[in-house]
């Protein structure tokens, strides 16, 4: 199966040039509801209202506007707005190497696969050396009007291309206070530790499911055929308030799980 | 791309209750539950550590007046309130299973309120590929103590605790990791929302040119550094928008006063600001959750929307 690029663009490395395809590499499986008016089950829409005559203002006919401190507003016309889009280009310039893991995933936005367009000469040349090299690269481009950073990167032999936040979409930790309190108790921290240590494994992605999904799917198909589903009583966890002793059995609980159990992790 | 139109067909985000106020979904929502480590809970509270764009634009009329979004019904094209609106499954052409908050909450009790932290995992295991969108956990006043003993050890290891947890009725793969003192969870994709080289056909090329690979290796080398650029994720679009606010600010042109801008009701225009509710929160323990932002995110929210990939809006736009 072949899918279809969204995007063509060309990796500019220095001087040298890699065309490439772009491929979104996200598929979800949303289970996608509608608004209904509840007393006609008629789908919902939406418009903007003057909310001075409760009019309905047509998309084409409104504006943007800007509400400054102070409450002055400053209106935006949309050939205003039009001449600040960046200009359309098919280049995707490299502007420096980082080493890999070098970027917190915070920033991590979608992710798209590369395809090599027409030659994959160079495609391959430099898969090759970003993997040898260990390191990934920072791109930019302009795709649909909009101006984009990413991280070029290399995963089972093809490049990976991760849009990235911009630095006012993410809220700065560095930004926020510390949570404050008493130095942390050194017992404390050697059971945490150990408990922690005993529920180390590496990431296996395809160990998680999206089993609530059919749930929801099957609750729908119960509804449909005419039957009130139960509400279970949504249960309390019982509190354990020393810090100290709910470790203490934690740590007995995950041993004695861990010697009935082989498959998991002594 | 298509614009929107001015009356959609209003479809929810997965699972997201209908809302008075579209806009303030555009918080992406606040979770209360808690952590759990073991035997430990940690009560906490979940928030976007996202904002969609420095600037919010509004939607203006042709006179300057700020717009509302409101909602209508297709049928008697009459207009509604929240409490008028339910969410509904389509399961065969215009015909709509109705589903609850209530019941989606009870398909999983358990998951709705606990993230089990049950497998550490290395934090340099997970692709990139994985994340999603982040938020901070705030502690409260009285979990603070296992709150900064399970940022700790994390960070000191480099783990990240992975689990799932149900919010606003769909399900999570998340991993919270800890950075600086706090704890952030960062949503992943599933394995299956994400597709392989092998569903869309490429193929890894085996040719090599041991010249180009030179060339390339030289290239790098010019262009190595240990981070990102101080300004490498500024937002020029948005400084430039600024830079035009601005001039036209005091030059004095397209500038409604103050005076002349006839907001809708105050309810609608309350603003809490997130970053300060993050501050304070974190270092002293959260006392409540803040009410949901009011402010009027329109142009934000078709922002948003450009970035959702297009056979989604497609869907939307049918009717």
């Amino acid at each position: 199966m072949t899918a279809r690029a969204m995007w063509k663009g060309v990796l500019c490395v220095g001087a040298m040039r890699v065309p490439v395809k772009l491929f979104s590499a996200v598929q979800d499986h949303d289970i996608r509801f509608r608004l209904l008016h509840a007393k006609d089950m008629a789908p919902v829409t939406q418009a903007l209202v003057d909310p001075n005559t409760d009019n309905v203002v047509p998309f084409e006919r409104t504006q943007r506007g800007y509400a400054a401190p102070g409450g002055d507003m400053v209106v935006l016309k949309a050939d205003e707005l039009a001449s600040l889009e960046p200009e359309e280009s098919r280049d995707i310039a490299l502007t420096r190497f980082l080493p890999v893991g070098a970027i917190d995933p915070q920033w991590y936005d979608r992710p798209y696969f590369l395809g090599p367009d027409e030659s994959d000469e160079h495609y391959a040349a430099l898969t090759q050396a970003l993997e040898r090299k260990q390191v990934e690269g920072v791109a930019h481009w302009v795709m649909r009007k909009k101006a984009y950073v990413g991280a070029l990167r290399v995963r089972g032999g093809n490049l990976l291309l991760v849009s990235l936040r911009h630095s006012g979409e993410v809220v700065p930790i560095e930004s926020l206070a510390l949570p404050s309190g008493p130095p942390l108790d050194p017992k404390e921290l050697a059971m945490a530790q150990q408990l922690m240590g005993m529920l180390e494994e590496n990431f296996d992605a395809t160990a998680y499911h999206d089993d609530y999904r059919e749930r929801v799917l099957a609750l729908i198909e119960s509804k449909k055929a005419g039957k009130k589903p139960k509400l279970k009583v949504v249960r309390t966890k019982a509190k354990t308030s020393d810090l100290a002793t709910a470790l203490a059995a934690s740590l007995r609980s995950v041993k004695a799980g861990a010697k009935e159990d082989t498959g998991a992790p002594a | 791309m298509p614009r929107r139109k001015s009356a959609p067909p209003a479809e929810t985000p997965p699972a997201a209750p209908p809302h008075p106020n579209p806009e303030a979904s555009a918080v992406r929502g606040f979770w209360s539950g808690s952590l759990a480590f073991g035997l430990v809970s940690i009560p906490v509270n979940l928030i976007t550590a996202e904002r969609t764009s420095r600037v919010a634009l509004r939607m203006l009329g042709p006179d300057g007046t700020p717009l509302k979004r409101r909602f209508f019904c297709s049928k008697h094209n009459e207009a509604l309130e929240s409490a008028d609106i339910v969410r509904g499954y389509e399961v065969e052409k215009d015909r709509f299973v109705v589903v609850t908050d209530d019941e989606l909450k009870a398909l999983a009790p358990k998951l709705s309120q606990e993230i089990d932290l049950t497998r550490f995992v290395p934090l340099d295991d997970i692709d990139p590929m994985h994340f999603e969108h982040g938020y901070f956990l705030v502690p409260n006043k009285k979990s603070g103590k296992a709150y900064r003993l399970l940022a700790r050890i994390m960070e000191d290891r480099r783990r990240a605790g992975i689990a799932t947890f149900v919010m606003r009725g769909k399900q999570y793969l998340v991993a919270i990791i800890a950075s600086g003192g706090v704890l952030r969870a960062e949503t992943l994709r599933f394995a299956d929302e994400l597709r392989s080289t092998d569903d869309i056909g490429v193929a890894p090329s085996k040719a090599t040119d041991a010249t180009a690979v030179d060339a390339f290796e030289k290239q790098i080398d010019a262009l190595r550094a240990d981070a990102l650029g101080a300004d490498e994720l500024d937002d020029t679009h948005t400084q430039r928008l600024l830079e035009l606010i601005e001039q036209k600010r005091s030059k004095g042109t397209d500038v409604i006063a103050a005076s002349d801008v006839r907001f809708e009701d105050s309810s609608g225009a309350q603003i809490v600001d997130l970053l300060q509710y993050l501050k304070d929160s974190i270092a002293g323990g959260a006392k409540s959750a803040p009410n949901e932002r009011k402010r009027p995110r329109a142009a934000d929210r078709e922002e948003a929307a450009e970035k959702r990939p297009a056979k989604k809006r497609a869907t939307r736009d049918a009717r």
